[in-house]
């Protein structure tokens, strides 16, 4: 039963490389740590949302500046989308939301346009301009029907 | 007929009390649990047996395990173009069931295995008994710690295999499959929740380490005194822990889910 240093130091560096195994799969793979806050929320409305869900990344040329937040519907019916981005953003309050699809198969994800005006968006405030995901079967059956 | 039904009758009643008594001996340890001494060092000595001594297998095995699964997923991925998804095919596999099931497997058939058979032995050769007469409860004393140490090690076992299999999937990937190394690894941060994929997996470990300790212990508590009673006991532990491993697997994923 007397405690051997070496047991004890091979035990310890189980427990800790044990540890840092979960930590390195938590944080950085898992994005534990990024559901803090970047400052600025921002919301925009869409008609038609696709496959868009909480935590997707919302990016500026193709860069990550937030995610979103929150999906619901407003007093319209329509999808009201929140996002958490950046609180160091200079967007102009004619910017556009659009939602795109990564790659053919991919996730989607909110990418944002800045505009030409000299004001900026503030936390809270909401986009006017706003694209809706792109729907296949709407586009396949504007084709069928067009041509016919 | 009537003796068919009569013995289907009897067998149940086993199996009911058979699962009375692995409950009863549970409590026992849930009790020594709470209550002083805590055995440091028997609890130590304990880590260092289950779990330092079976890194080998389980890093080994991870990395193998990581690479047969770049292998696998990569050809089915190519067929549609999707390659750049292997990184998230291999990590969300290992993380959400091979990690946990696998390294419960490996760590039933190595310490669980080992344990019963230890205590089994000292069954067999008055040892539990020994100690009983030195007013020193072989509960808290023998069972209670490997219990705990079979409990705590599978997390973290259960994280290194799936950390060894990402770099087997990533070794395989890179140099034998000639894909990005940013890529893979970016689609596997991508794809990996927190709390549906690794919360899961970790609850997964802990409570796959709470059975084997559960099972290994209680089997090898209540072997018989002889040496096939013995090796009956181990090999009924690596049986039932094995099982109880995959069906607990199912039943936490259907309610993890939610």
């Amino acid at each position: 039963m007397q405690g051997s240093r070496g047991r004890d130091l091979a035990v310890g560096i189980f427990v800790l490389s044990g540890l840092l195994a979960i930590a390195y799969l938590s944080i950085p793979v898992g994005g534990c740590a990024n559901d803090g806050h970047r400052g600025m929320t921002l919301i925009a409305s869409f008609d038609e949302i696709g496959g868009l869900s909480v935590r997707a990344p919302v990016v500026i040329s193709g860069v990550k500046v937030g995610q979103i937040t929150e999906i619901d519907l407003d007093e319209d019916l329509r999808a009201r989308v929140v996002m958490d981005v950046n609180s160091d953003l200079l967007l102009s309050i004619d910017s556009s939301a659009a939602i795109r699809t990564s790659g053919l198969l991919g996730d989607q994800f909110v990418a944002l346009e800045p505009g030409f005006e000299e004001e900026f968006l503030t936390s809270g405030d909401e986009f006017s301009f706003t694209e809706n995901a792109f729907n296949i079967e709407k586009l396949v059956g504007t084709l069928v029907h067009g041509t016919q | 007929m009537r003796r068919a039904i009569e013995a289907l009758g009897a067998r149940s009643s086993d199996v009911v009390a058979g699962l009375g008594r692995i409950a009863l001996f549970g409590r026992d340890i849930l009790v020594s649990l709470v209550r002083p001494p805590v055995r440091l060092q028997r609890i130590l000595a304990e880590i260092y047996d289950a779990g330092v001594r079976s890194l080998p297998i389980v890093c080994t095995s991870g990395v193998a395990v990581g690479g047969v699964l770049a292998l696998q997923g990569y050809n089915t991925l190519s067929r549609f173009g999707a390659t750049e998804n292997l990184g998230a095919v291999v990590g969300l596999t290992l993380i959400r069931e091979l990690g946990p099931v696998l390294t419960g497997l490996l760590v039933t058939g190595r310490a669980g295995s080992a344990n019963a058979a230890e205590i089994g032995t000292m069954v067999m050769t008055e040892q539990i008994d020994g100690i009983k007469t030195l007013a020193v409860d072989p509960i808290e004393f023998v069972v209670v710690p490997k219990a705990i140490a079979l409990t705590l090690i599978m997390p973290l076992l259960s994280g290194l295999f799936i950390v060894f299999g990402v770099f087997g999937g990533w070794l395989v990937g890179i140099e034998l499959l000639g894909l990005d190394g940013g890529i893979y690894l970016s689609s596997l941060e991508n794809a990996v929740d927190f709390r549906e994929d690794v919360g899961g997996s970790l609850l997964k470990a802990l409570v796959f380490g709470m059975l084997v300790a559960l099972i290994a212990t209680y089997r090898g508590y209540s072997s018989e005194r002889s040496t096939s009673g013995v090796s009956n006991a181990t090999t009924k532990t690596v049986v039932s822990a094995s099982v109880c491993i995959v069906f607990a697997d199912y039943v936490i994923t259907a309610l993890w889910g939610f």
